[in-house]
């Protein structure tokens, strides 16, 4: 659907523009872009950025996979791997806990005035250009390591209808949101 | 039409209003550009180009920048977009001000700027080289990734917020 709207290269750019305007203003409207409900998050003493995170994932793939289920979308699957998908983030999360705001909140940060966020962003930018330096000595190795491939948890349940695993997993994610709330988090 | 500009000068949201809203956003994005919601693809461009500013095209023969073409792309203005729309929704709640310190640092271990400054520019650092080597951020892969039942997305949130909340519990209640 809409080949003719993805093929657009312009029409493409202001849309990338746009939906960035709305996720941006999405992020600070929800505080995330702010150092202390991060790192309030992190410290576990306030769940913001999980309600956030939650709420957006149970929205999405409600209607990811129903438009699917039309014909509408395709699917866009990293490929994964133990090498990639362990060792990656544990370096972000170290990232994650000294910076207090993620890639896409440093820049919102930036954006009230967070000058440490700005430096933040420049070291950003630095650690993704080192990577690109060393990508070619780890890609055959640790990447490669334990591949799985765009593997998602349909394929490895024994279900073949995608449903049977979205609406368990949202009734879970419902139930444990209403419990964070019961719980005063 | 009083109420709908109170609400947009709100400085908070319900986290479940912003959550069902980045949700929905990710259903047109899809429908509309056939992508993802992301952002740290978007530094790798940036650092690349930024490289080549420097050092010339020879940048672009490096085996990552042969991966992730440079330019500007959906991706790259994506973000931009982010930054003017935060700047917009700061500029219309009052809550833009300049601040080198956030205030819960400072309680903590004080006013020095070049403390606060140099662990933020390290933290970046890890920060752009997991997100790369992980493929994603928490934006690729803890939202998108992790909605399309993705399971390396799924490990690779998981990972994300193990290392950060031992990262963090290490620097408030150790040091």
């Amino acid at each position: 659907m809409f080949t003719r709207v993805h093929n657009n290269k312009r029409l493409q750019l202001t849309l990338g523009l746009l939906f960035g305007f709305c996720f941006g203003f999405l992020l600070q409207k929800g505080r995330v872009c702010d150092y202390e409900i991060i790192m309030r998050q992190l410290l576990l003493q306030d769940f913001t950025v999980l309600k956030i995170m939650l709420t957006a994932m149970a929205t999405g793939m409600l209607g990811v996979y129903a438009m699917r289920g039309l014909g509408w979308v395709k699917l866009h699957k990293k490929a994964g791997s133990l090498g990639a998908n362990i060792p990656g983030p544990l370096i972000f999360g170290i990232g994650f806990g000294m910076l207090g705001y993620c890639p896409g909140t440093s820049v919102g940060a930036v954006a009230h005035g967070a000058l440490d966020a700005l430096v933040g962003v420049i070291g950003i930018l630095i650690g993704a250009g080192l990577y690109a330096a060393v990508y070619p000595k780890i890609k055959g190795r640790i990447l490669a390591f334990g591949d799985f491939g765009g593997k998602t948890l349909i394929d490895v349940l024994p279900v073949r209808n995608p449903w049977a695993v979205i609406l368990p997993l949202v009734a879970v994610i419902a139930l444990l949101l209403f419990a964070l709330e019961k719980a005063g988090l | 039409m009083n109420t709908v500009i109170e609400v947009l000068r709100d400085q908070t949201w319900s986290p479940y209003a912003v959550g069902a809203g980045i949700g929905v956003l990710s259903w047109l994005t899809f429908l509309f550009s056939d992508s993802p919601l992301g952002v740290s693809t978007a530094f790798t461009k940036s650092a690349g180009m930024i490289e080549r500013a420097i050092r010339g095209p020879k940048v672009e023969k490096k085996l990552y920048y042969q991966e992730n073409k440079l330019g500007v792309d959906w991706g790259w203005v994506l973000v931009i977009g982010v930054f003017i729309g935060a700047l917009v929704s700061a500029g219309i709640s009052g809550t833009f001000r300049f601040d080198w310190v956030p205030s819960m640092w400072e309680a903590a271990f004080g006013a020095n700027i070049f403390t606060r400054l140099a662990v933020a520019l390290a933290g970046g650092i890890c920060l752009g080289f997991g997100a790369r080597w992980a493929g994603g951020c928490t934006s690729g892969h803890g939202i998108s990734g992790t909605m399309q039942l993705v399971l390396g997305s799924w490990l690779a949130a998981a990972c994300f917020f193990i290392s950060g909340v031992a990262t963090a519990m290490f620097i408030y209640r150790v040091l």
